[in-house]
This record gives C-alpha cells, sequence and structure tokens, in this order.
C-alpha cells in the first residue's frame, strides 16, 4: 500500500519556474503518465519525487509520510532513466545485486532475488552478461529490473523507451504494463508521446510551461480536452480559430452553429469526426489513402488547412471543392471549454 | 583464368614517406645506442663495431652505485606517484564536480608550473629548500618532483571525471548508496582507465625528471638520470652511457606494455582529448 501525494510544488531554476504549484494524488498500485512537451516541467518534478533536485516550495509524501528532506539513497522510489545509465563496468548480475549487497541481504537471498527478477523482465540467464553486450531493449529491462529488485514504493520511468525504435517501444510498453499490473506498483512514468501515454496510463496528466493543463483518464482526455493546448496535443486535431456571432461560428468561408455569447472563440475538431460533402466551403488540396481510411487534407479560401477522415480514400480527390460537416465539435475560449456537442 | 577483381588500392606514398621518415629518426638513434651498449671495441670508420660484448654490461652491474641508483629511482618515482595521486584525484573530482570560487583560476594554475623556464623555478624553490633543510634529502626531492606531476594529474583525471555519466551515479544513488559509496564503487572505476594513464604518466616522467633530482638532490640523493649525466661527464667511454640508456627504457618499455594489456588505446587517447 503505497500512495504518493504532490503538494503545491515548485522549483524555480535562477529565473525560469520549471514547475508551479503542482499538487497531485497518485492512488496504491496507479500508473499516472506526465505528458507534455520538452521543457514542461515533467522531468524535473519526476526528479524532485526521486530526491535528485530539491523543490524550491511544497511537499512530497508517500504514504503520508515528508521525504522532501531525504536524499535519494534514503527514498523508497526507484528511478529509471531515459539512457538506462547501467554501471558499464559491471555484469547484468553485479548491476542487480548492488543495491541488495548495499542492504547487506545474504548472498542466497540476493541470488534469488535477481534471478527471480531477471526472469520478470524476460532475461533468464543473462546475469553474467556484460551490460554493453546487450541490445538497448535488453539494457532498458536491466534497469527496469534493477530498480524493481530493490521492490520500490514508488517507481519512477523518465522516458525510458524514448531512445528505441518505434517497434521495440510498443513491445515494451506492453511488457511494462503487465508487470506493473502484476506487482500492483505504484508508478509515475514520464513521456512526451501521447500513444505511451494513451496505452500505458490509468491517468494522464497533460503539462505545459511547469503546469497542469489537465488531470484525467486516457479516453477522457481524447474525447473530452479541457484547453486547446490539450487538444491540440492529443491525437491529431483541427484547431480553428474564429469569430461568434448570432450563434453561428465562422472562419472564412466556413461557418457552423454554436450555441454560445458572441466572441472570439476556438473550434476543436477530431478528423474523424468531419465528414465532407460537395459544396464550396474549401477545395481538396490532398488525399493520403491508408488503405483502411482516407486522410483529405482541405484549404479554406485564407490558407487555413484543415484535415478530415474519410472511410473511403477513392470517394474524393485532390481539386474536388467541398463543405465540411463537423458531427462532434468543442469549442474554447480563454482557455476553458464553453461548448461541447454531446 | 584468374582476373584481379579487386579494386585497386592507390599507395599512399606521402603517407608511406611520412612513417619512413619518422620510423628512422626514432629508431636509428635507438638502434645505435643499443650497439654501442654490446660494443667492446668500435673505432671509426667501421661502420660495425669491431668486437661485440658484454664487457661494459658487466663493469656497469658490477658498480653498486648503479643499484642503488636503481632502486633509489623506483622508490621515489612510486613515491611521488603516489603521494600525487592521494592529493591529485580528489582535487580532480572537485574540479570535475564542484562549482567554488576560484576554480577556473586554480585549474588554469596548474599550467603555470609548465609555463615557465623550469631551471629558473628550479633555483628559486632550492633557496628555500635551502632554508628547511631539504636540499640533498630524499623528501626535498619527492617534493620537487610532486610540482612536475601536477599538471597530468590534474587535468587528465578531470577529464576522465567530466566524462563519467551522471546517470549513472543518479542511478546508484537511486539504489541506496551514500556519494563516498557511488565515489567508490560508481565514479572511480569507470574514470580508471583513463586515470590509470595519468598514473603511469606520472612515474615515468617522475622516473627520468633529472633537473630538479639533481639541483635538489645532490650530491648525496643520486637516481639513474643523475647517475647517467654524471658517468657521460666524468668517462669519456661512450658504452657508460649507452648501457645505462637502454638500463633506463627498460621501465617505460615494461609500462608501455603493460599499458597496451589494461587500457585500450582509445581510453588511453580520452585522457588527452578531454
Amino acid at each position: 500500500m503505497s500512495k504518493l501525494t504532490i503538494a503545491d510544488v515548485s522549483k524555480i531554476f535562477s529565473t525560469t519556474v520549471a514547475v508551479d504549484t503542482f499538487s497531485l494524488d497518485v492512488a496504491d498500485g496507479e500508473l499516472v503518465c506526465l505528458l507534455g512537451p520538452s521543457g514542461s516541467g515533467k522531468s524535473t518534478l519526476l526528479r524532485m519525487i526521486g530526491g535528485f533536485e530539491t523543490p524550491s516550495s511544497g511537499s512530497i509524501r508517500i504514504d503520508d509520510e515528508e521525504v522532501i528532506h531525504l536524499p535519494p539513497e534514503k527514498r523508497p522510489t526507484g528511478m529509471v532513466f531515459q539512457s538506462h545509465a547501467l554501471w558499464t563496468h559491471m555484469n547484468v548480475f553485479q548491476n542487480l545485486a548492488f543495491g541488495l549487497k548495499l542492504r547487506r541481504r545474504p548472498k542466497a537471498e540476493i541470488k534469488e532475488r535477481v534471478e527471480a527478477v531477471l526472469d520478470l523482465v524476460g532475461l533468464k540467464g543473462y546475469g553474467s552478461r556484460m551490460t554493453t553486450q546487450l541490445s538497448g531493449g535488453q539494457q532498458q529491462r536491466v534497469a527496469l529490473a534493477r530498480s524493481l529488485v530493490l521492490e520500490p514504493k514508488i517507481l519512477l520511468l523518465d522516458e525510458p523507451f524514448a531512445s528505441l525504435d518505434q517497434h521495440l517501444r510498443e513491445r515494451l510498453r506492453e511488457e511494462v504494463r503487465d508487470i506493473q499490473q502484476r506487482l500492483k506498483i505504484t508508478t509515475l512514468f514520464v513521456t512526451h508521446g501521447q500513444d505511451e501515454a494513451l496505452a500505458l496510463a490509468d491517468r494522464i496528466v497533460v503539462m505545459r510551461d511547469g503546469r497542469v493543463e489537465q488531470v484525467a483518464r486516457p479516453d477522457m482526455v481524447y474525447r473530452e480536452p479541457a484547453t486547446p493546448f490539450v487538444a491540440g496535443f492529443i491525437g491529431t486535431m483541427n484547431l480553428i480559430d474564429g469569430t461568434v456571432a448570432n450563434g453561428t461560428f465562422s472562419r472564412a468561408s466556413f461557418s457552423v452553429p454554436l450555441p454560445v455569447a458572441d466572441g472570439p472563440a476556438t473550434l476543436a475538431i477530431r478528423p474523424e469526426a468531419l465528414s465532407l460533402t460537395a459544396g464550396g466551403q474549401g477545395i481538396i488540396h490532398r488525399v493520403t489513402d491508408y488503405g483502411t481510411h482516407g486522410l483529405v487534407d482541405i484549404d479554406l479560401p485564407d490558407g487555413t488547412r484543415i484535415k478530415s477522415m474519410i472511410s473511403d480514400a477513392k470517394a474524393f480527390a485532390a481539386g474536388q471543392s467541398v463543405d465540411l460537416k463537423p458531427t462532434a465539435i468543442s469549442a474554447y475560449r480563454d482557455n476553458a471549454v464553453i461548448y461541447r456537442t454531446r | 583464368m584468374a582476373i584481379a577483381l579487386a579494386p585497386k588500392r592507390r599507395t599512399d606514398w606521402i603517407g608511406l614517406v611520412f612513417a619512413l621518415a619518422l620510423t628512422i629518426v626514432i629508431l636509428v638513434p635507438m638502434l645505435v645506442v643499443i650497439t654501442w651498449s654490446f660494443a667492446n671495441v668500435w673505432r671509426f670508420p667501421s661502420v660495425l663495431p669491431q668486437q661485440f660484448g658484454l664487457k661494459f654490461w658487466q663493469m656497469t652491474l658490477a658498480r653498486s652505485d648503479v643499484w642503488s641508483a636503481l632502486s633509489l629511482s623506483l622508490t621515489l618515482s612510486a613515491v611521488v606517484t603516489a603521494i600525487s595521486a592521494a592529493i591529485c584525484l580528489p582535487a580532480a573530482y572537485a574540479f570535475a564536480r564542484m562549482t567554488f570560487p576560484g576554480r577556473d583560476v586554480l585549474f588554469f594554475s596548474f599550467l603555470a608550473g609548465q609555463a615557465f623556464p623550469k631551471f629558473g623555478l628550479l633555483v628559486a624553490i632550492a633557496a628555500i629548500f635551502l632554508q628547511l633543510n631539504l636540499i640533498a634529502t630524499f623528501w626535498g626531492v619527492v617534493l620537487i618532483q610532486l610540482v612536475g606531476t601536477l599538471l597530468f594529474m590534474i587535468w587528465i583525471p578531470v577529464a576522465a571525471f567530466q566524462s563519467v555519466d551522471r546517470r549513472m551515479e543518479e542511478a546508484a544513488r537511486d539504489a541506496g548508496a551514500g556519494p563516498l559509496r557511488v565515489f567508490w564503487s560508481i565514479t572511480l572505476p569507470q574514470a580508471a582507465p583513463t586515470i590509470f594513464s595519468a598514473v603511469l604518466l606520472s612515474f615515468v616522467g617522475t622516473f627520468y625528471e633529472t633537473e630538479g633530482a639533481w639541483l635538489i638532490g645532490a650530491p648525496q640523493i643520486r637516481t639513474m638520470p643523475v647517475l647517467m649525466i654524471s658517468f657521460i661527464n666524468n668517462q669519456p667511454v661512450i658504452q657508460y652511457g649507452a648501457v645505462l640508456s637502454v638500463l633506463l627504457w627498460i621501465p617505460s618499455l615494461i609500462a608501455l606494455v603493460f599499458t597496451r594489456r589494461v587500457v585500450n588505446s582509445g581510453s588511453f587517447a580520452r585522457g588527452f582529448g578531454g
């Protein structure tokens, strides 16, 4: 039973605010993804939890115990680094046994636990290999095992798969999810890849400039983004700035009914929620055929490019004039939702 | 019929000439010295000695001052290197990983010892040592030779420590190791091959150091190079000098062979490249 409580944590590096009054509760056994572009403060936050950075203010509690004043070696956290950071002068077994030796565990127990964790990450019998002889994916597995073998209360992963290729990344994140579910370990996962967050997380925290933009379940982050930033960051999204007058949103030749007060607004439409009919609002710039579906780029007269996903790519061709028929929209004003179709 | 299909490899003539010239410049003097050391009689204008033999080797090795100088030189080099490592390695770590006032000025001050004519510096130091009764003592020579090793033993290990991945150290902290344990178990082993090259350089450098040992140590402390100088000055027999030269090559030869085994050339070069 380990829960993590982060309350009003800020980190200021000389002049820049890396993390700005951040608060988050992570429940026991939960996997939370910190998602954001580089420079959003997600890694800094993770390093503060691990003890590698000291917060400028705020509190971090693990099982209701304040850990802010503890050095990394005294914290019940285990960190997996992006660069795996394996000790290249030791073999795999020595890497995994290092922390257990520091804890003065008996030799037999060390051997048993190391072998068990190697089995868990699918590297049975790799103990005597040097870490430099392993592939990138294997190295990252060893790094994960090195943290897991110490049975930390909180597992911290700092973009652990960023340096691996797409294929391997997908496989490893499934393995991480399986292991996390099996061990029921409270986990914080930092990533800038939205698909990684959507695939892994119980909850996603979208961060921007050191602040929380939205905390929600993955499906909610995708379907009901709280801000235009989240809308644009997760998945593909058409974000169209325009004005509302008399219940109608318009931008150039494109208009759609929007029952809100007059004023500026940002319209968010997923490509899959935008169908096309013959008409005159925009001209098709390109149709990309993905086999299962087609992606159409439409240019409005003022140059705004809009994407639409259609089931049959052959139905439209470049140069055609079309009307845009959104089936679901969200609208934002002043960084907040003002309208959403149900 | 076999037809040569291999792409024609152009011979790099200029490179070859350079390599040959370099080899001649380095190897010929060595060969001449080695030949001299085994020549019992070699008079002008003969290209080869008239008589080969071990006469001068026997004569040289029979002298007790040669043996005492050899053991003194080895002890001196070992002591200087050990003390230098004890002082410089922690300092190098501080330079590499910490920020403190005057860091850059201090760091470059180690160059100062090499930037001025060494003999002038030595004479000034000798004057101070005279008052401290350090002239012609073992520890006086140790002190003066220590100065000569500072540059290598600070600059190379600084580069070595700086190239150690910080994440590795953080991962060790994360696993439960305190800062000292991290240094001992992670940082030092990671930097070891490069640091080894610095230690080796300072050992060999101290072994061959002549001016300081002579100015501060004479007449009681006679190291191998100092002894060789007095041989050459006092005895107009080339063979003595030649035999001693060959003897002096032995430690650096052993060191080189040893280095090639312990250190791969990459990390040795990294010590200089930073």
